[in-house]
């Protein structure tokens, strides 16, 4: 069952409308979508920002990755959902590169954009997510942790392997290397998506995937909306390859730490498994996707190069502000999580 | 990249670990078999991991080198 999604604004409401009427390539009930999502871009909003555009862009996402939302499989290439779509995604990809400078590319070989990108994901100087996890989290803020990760968590690795029939020979070996192990090399209960839904079973929570959508701000649907803009693109395979680079180099230290956190507060194995296992699974992948996926990609195309840094430091960026959102929310004694009331449709 | 065998592989990563392709036997000492997790894993070399014989990405918290550095200020790379 996909639990249901309560609209944030007139977009994701005329949206939510629309999947109740029939799946018509020229339904009426989207053109008023289209014409929403025109008059909410028109009015200069920031896109990391707007909950009704960012749970509107997920939803349309949603229909593409399963079990996401709950509408007729027809609306996926409907035109009208599809040019709304691409109206946001334009703006969400003007707004981050507008923000994200590319400006000191690497020499197009594979060792020099991993020295690269290894140089750029470990100059972040920001205030700590993980440390504060491991040193100071309450209990309620742990779970606010996982619930915060959960939309993109319980489908880790799925919007990176929409890139993977878009790539060729070292690029695609090493993206197929890391999703394999992403994907628990054949055992089903070894997925690392499943095995985060132990560790919110663990914890109390409802590991159904989306249970906790109402609650979670615009800047984490923007980290799940950028990387499957990313990988659903193909235009931006260059951005999909170097977002897993820096995702995969920003995570075996901050797991530890998450671990730690949890073992503090006497959570066992079943909890932290998850991040025990990233441990040493991403400290392998950090070097197969820094090398051989980023690196070989540029090797092949020079041209996808600056795209690659792009896609990096794209990452660092949104996770940035999606980590900063906890921490200043935390240290303002509020919760990170919005407070709503879910409205029967 | 040109081998085409199936004969397992090691990647010498620069500033990293040893990266292990294919199917090789990791044992203690005593001959017991070392649990292998994944098809391919990365063997610390800085001998600072938490998980040893595994890396857990620590030699980056400690600028590990397996080069050897020529005159180069890594405040250099960094953005404006």
């Amino acid at each position: 069952m996909t639990p249901r999604i309560t609209p944030r604004g007139p977009v994701s409401e005329a949206l939510l409308h629309a999947f109740s009427t029939e799946p018509h390539p020229d339904a009426p009930a989207m053109d008023e979508v289209v014409e929403l999502t025109r008059t909410a871009l028109a009015a200069g909003t920031d896109l990391l920002t707007d909950d009704d555009l960012q749970i509107s862009l997920y939803m349309m996402y949603g229909l593409s990755y399963g079990d996401t939302v709950d509408a007729d499989d027809e609306w996926e290439w409907n035109p009208g959902l599809v040019r709304a779509r691409r109206l946001i995604e334009r703006e969400f990809e003007r707004q981050l590169r507008q923000r994200i400078a590319v400006d000191d590319l690497p020499a197009p070989e594979a060792e020099a954009v991993a020295s690269y990108l290894f140089g750029i994901t470990s100059e972040d100087g920001g205030p700590s997510l993980s440390r504060f996890i491991a040193k100071k989290a309450t209990r309620e803020q742990l779970l606010e942790f996982v619930i915060q990760r959960s939309i993109y968590t319980r489908k880790e690795a799925d919007p990176h392997s929409w890139a993977i029939p878009r790539l060729t020979g070292r690029a695609k070996a090493a993206i197929v290397e890391v999703q394999s192990d992403e994907y628990g090399g054949g055992r089903p209960h070894r997925i690392h998506a499943e095995i985060f839904g132990r560790t919110m079973s663990g914890l109390g929570l409802d590991s159904t995937y989306g249970a906790y959508i109402d609650s979670v701000p615009a800047i984490t649907l923007a980290s799940f909306t950028m990387m499957s803009m990313f990988g659903l693109n193909r235009g931006l395979r260059g951005a999909i390859a170097g977002h897993l680079a820096a995702f995969e180099m920003t995570s075996s230290i901050p797991n530890r730490f998450y671990g730690n956190g949890f073992r503090r507060l006497g959570f066992g194995e079943d909890v932290t498994e998850y991040y025990d296992e990233h441990v040493e699974a991403d400290a392998v992948h950090e070097q197969i996707a820094g090398r051989d996926l980023a690196g070989g990609l540029a090797e092949q195309h020079p041209e996808l190069l600056p795209d690659i840094v792009f896609g990096a430091k794209a990452c660092l960026y949104v996770d940035g502000l999606a980590g900063l959102h906890m921490l200043d929310s935390w240290e303002a004694g509020r919760s990170s999580l919005l407070v709503r009331e879910s409205v029967p449709a | 990249m040109s081998d085409r065998s199936d004969a397992p592989t090691i990647v010498a990563c620069p500033d990293g670990p040893l990266l292990v392709r294919g199917e090789v036997q990791l044992e203690t000492p005593e001959g017991e078999p070392i649990e292998q997790r994944r098809r391919t894993v990365a063997l610390c070399r800085c001998g600072v991991s938490t998980i040893k014989p595994f890396c857990d990405g620590t030699h980056k918290a400690i600028h590990f080198r397996t080069e050897p550095q020529p005159a180069r200020s890594r405040t250099s790379e960094r953005e404006e």
